[in-house]
């Protein structure tokens, strides 16, 4: 249907991680942002992880598009 | 509810505005593609079969499997996945091996259009119209249990929530269409799985891993009633075993269902009349690009369909746990009172009265069960220095003792999710509620269009005429089902009442489909008056049974209480353990009714259709397809068999 979907997926995605990630990265040193995830900066971890995610699909999203 | 309330930051609603903004983009990009009105109806049969699978997953992933399951993890355990890897995986691969030929290679656009080929108008019509009445109540009952959380998590206002989420799915489905909401589903389905995937992880980490949540649960078996799940006490496996406390009797797990009515009233008779005959989801499988994808579409959904146990189940157990061991202060949520002002208000203004008059005056006014000693903390407290408002609403909410099950996803998000994850973790939510609208906005417009208005108000009209009643019906569409949200907010018995209803119609209809496909002697005569004494069947079976401790009327038994007879009147055998064990029942004797009846009126009725009418509708009249042209990995039957040797593998481990 002329729309390669895997593109506004990979692009939302590596968006959101990007958001994500930065704002762990700003955050990393509050400590009683981080208590209820059990300590781990879990904002900079999963953010990095939909960031690649991100990523991998807008890269076969391209590749796609590459062949007929 | 006060203290349930989260605070966002301004990077959740950056989340959940970026996702908003996708959805509406994925609908105008789309829009050029509407041309007509099989491009706005069926996706021009051109979507692939990884995005129709997805899809066909995730408009199944409403407020019921995101919500609903969590709370029964919670109540049963590892029972709850019955309804997957018995109540879902094996229909959906019987409607991929032996369905989507006939759905697919009819060219029938609806599911009810394929009953008017295979028997005729009357079925059709029955059909189409408990379709989409049911369909449009669906819709509002999400949206209902989306706007109620919002307001009771966010503060949001109901009626903003209703009508600004309907909105953005209104755009969306009006620009798009069929295409619009299946590409919005794809996304919705990653987002629901990478939002909650972190929830579950942490909720793991944090009672000890798999074999500590295992010891755990086995001592919430034994004293359920340490945090209100349960009255009885169990073997120690009833909340980590999914067949053996089954197989030992209905009263001997929390379910309260034996074996054969899971096996025969879920894994067959309700499961097959779901996933192979509702046209919700086969839409989705029709809407792929060639005959092959069609047929992969459920197969590919079974795939994560069979791993979702670990998103939506596990999330309910941990909460279980994380309750009876009192980690970190937690407890399962609690109902909320809904009058709480006027409870803070008889707090406030009683001082001088018995405290034990004002703590029977307390609970009878909420009508709920609660914790004397907590009642009266507030009043002593409150009488040696007077609390806020707000002081008093919370700690009264917290004495109350029953558990709102249906809050616990959104207890564990609240429990982990710091700000920013929590913005994820709530777009999810609000993306599966999103997905089960949109999916029910879609397959309304569509049996309207093409089997009510086309087939009986305005036959003949030109293709643009069908795509802007499509609109319209869309515009309407969403608009009935705001009010159906509104009626079930408004008027408590509502909901239990539609699906009382949902349940009378849909239990037997497996049995047309299953005697229409596989039995050419079938006739439309018998199939319409089958479906009716089928329908018959389900009520009366409802007017005559009931389940412990119900007061006989909506939930059953009414028929008894017509006759003056109250519950220790009736036998044992119509008196059923729980809801489940009853509704299990009602679906296998409307099945075996409709079955019979069905069978019966074709035998003494004439055969109206011919075989060649019925070539590519009927199983025997039917060439065979051949999937030589594929590696035979990737054959429908090969890769069926992969799925079910997967579901027994996972019914061992976890027996």
């Amino acid at each position: 249907m002329g729309l390669d979907l895997r593109f506004p997926i990979g692009l939302m995605f590596s968006l959101v991680g990007l958001i994500l990630a930065g704002y762990g990265l700003i955050t990393g040193s509050n400590v009683e942002l981080y208590k209820r995830s059990l300590g781990i900066n879990i904002n900079l971890v999963w953010g990095i992880f939909l960031l690649v995610f991100g990523i991998i699909m807008l890269v076969f999203a391209m590749k796609g598009n590459k062949s007929s | 509810m006060l203290n349930a309330q989260i605070q966002l930051g301004i990077i959740d609603y950056t989340i959940m505005g970026i996702y908003v903004l996708f959805v509406l983009g994925i609908g105008w990009a789309l829009k050029r593609y509407m041309k007509t009105s099989t491009d706005f109806f069926m996706s021009g049969r051109s979507i692939p079969a990884w995005i129709t699978g997805l899809a066909f997953l995730s408009a199944n992933l409403g407020a019921l499997e995101l919500v609903g399951m969590a709370a029964s993890g919670a109540k049963y355990g590892i029972a709850t996945s019955h309804f997957y890897w018995v109540g879902a995986i094996p229909a959906m691969v019987f409607l991929a091996i032996f369905m989507m030929p006939f759905y697919y290679g009819s060219k029938a656009r609806s599911v009810p259009e394929y009953l008017k080929l295979r028997f005729d108008e009357r079925v059709r019509c029955l059909n189409s119209i408990s379709f989409a009445v049911m369909t449009l109540f669906a819709s509002g009952i999400s949206m209902n249990a989306l706007a109620k959380l919002l307001n009771q998590l966010l503060g949001w206002r109901y009626d903003i929530s209703l009508w600004i989420c309907s909105a953005v799915v209104l755009v969306y489905v009006l620009k798009g269409g069929l295409t619009s909401a299946i590409y919005t589903e794809v996304l919705q389905f990653f987002m629901i799985v990478l939002g909650f995937a972190p929830v579950v992880y942490l909720g793991l980490k944090d009672i000890g891993g798999w074999h500590n949540l295992n010891n755990i649960l086995g001592n919430v078996a034994q004293n359920p009633s340490a945090i209100e799940l349960n009255s009885k006490t169990f073997q120690p496996d009833a909340w980590t075993s999914a067949w053996k406390p089954l197989l030992e009797g209905s009263g001997n797990n929390p379910m309260g269902v034996d074996w054969f009515a899971m096996v025969f009233g879920l894994g067959f008779v309700l499961s097959f009349g779901y996933w192979c005959t509702n046209f919700l989801v086969v839409q989705r499988a029709m809407a792929a690009k060639n005959m092959s994808a069609a047929r992969r579409t459920p197969l590919i959904a079974a795939v994560p369909k069979m791993i979702f146990p670990v998103l939506v189940i596990l999330p309910g157990m941990i909460a279980a746990a994380l309750a009876f061991t009192a980690k970190d202060n937690y407890r399962l949520p609690p109902v909320i009172i809904k009058n709480m002002p006027a409870i803070v208000q008889m707090v406030k203004s009683t001082s001088t009265e018995n405290p034990a008059v004002i703590v029977e005056n307390i609970r009878k006014s909420t009508g709920l069960k609660m914790s004397d000693a907590k009642i009266f903390a507030v009043l002593s407290d409150n009488a040696a220095k007077p609390l806020t408002d707000d002081q008093i609403a919370m700690r009264l909410q917290n004495a109350v003792l029953e558990n709102d099950y249906d809050g616990v996803i959104l207890s564990l998000v609240k429990k982990y999710c710091p700000t920013g994850l929590l913005g994820l973790a709530l777009t999810a939510l609000l993306a599966s509620f999103m997905s089960g609208m949109a999916g029910n906005v879609t397959a309304f417009n569509t049996v309207w269009t093409y089997d009510l208005y086309q087939a009986y108000i305005a036959k003949n009209r030109s293709d643009e005429h069908y795509m802007w009643m499509g609109r319209v019906v869309t515009v309407v569409g969403i608009l009935l089902s705001i009010i159906c949200a509104y009626l079930v907010s408004r008027w408590s018995n509502a909901m239990d009442i539609i699906q009382l209803v949902f349940g009378f119609v849909n239990a037997p209809l497996f049995a047309t489909f299953l005697l229409g496909m596989f039995w050419k002697r079938t006739t439309g005569t018998g199939a319409f008056l089958g479906l009716l004494g089928g329908t018959l069947t389900s009520a009366l079976f409802h007017a005559l049974s009931t389940t412990t401790g119900n007061v006989l009327g909506i939930k059953g038994g009414y028929l008894w209480s017509l006759m003056g007879k109250g519950i220790e009147a009736m036998p044992k055998h119509v008196i059923f353990p729980s809801e489940m064990a009853q509704n299990f029942w009602l679906a296998s004797f409307a099945f075996i009714g409709c079955f019979v009846l069905t069978a019966v009126i074709s035998l003494v009725t004439k055969q109206e259709k011919t075989d060649t009418e019925l070539t590519g509708l009927v199983y025997s009249l039917t060439p065979k397809i051949k999937d030589s042209e594929e590696s035979w990995i990737l054959r429908p039957a090969v890769l069926g068999t992969i799925l079910l040797v997967g579901c027994v593998i996972l019914n061992v481990i976890f027996f």
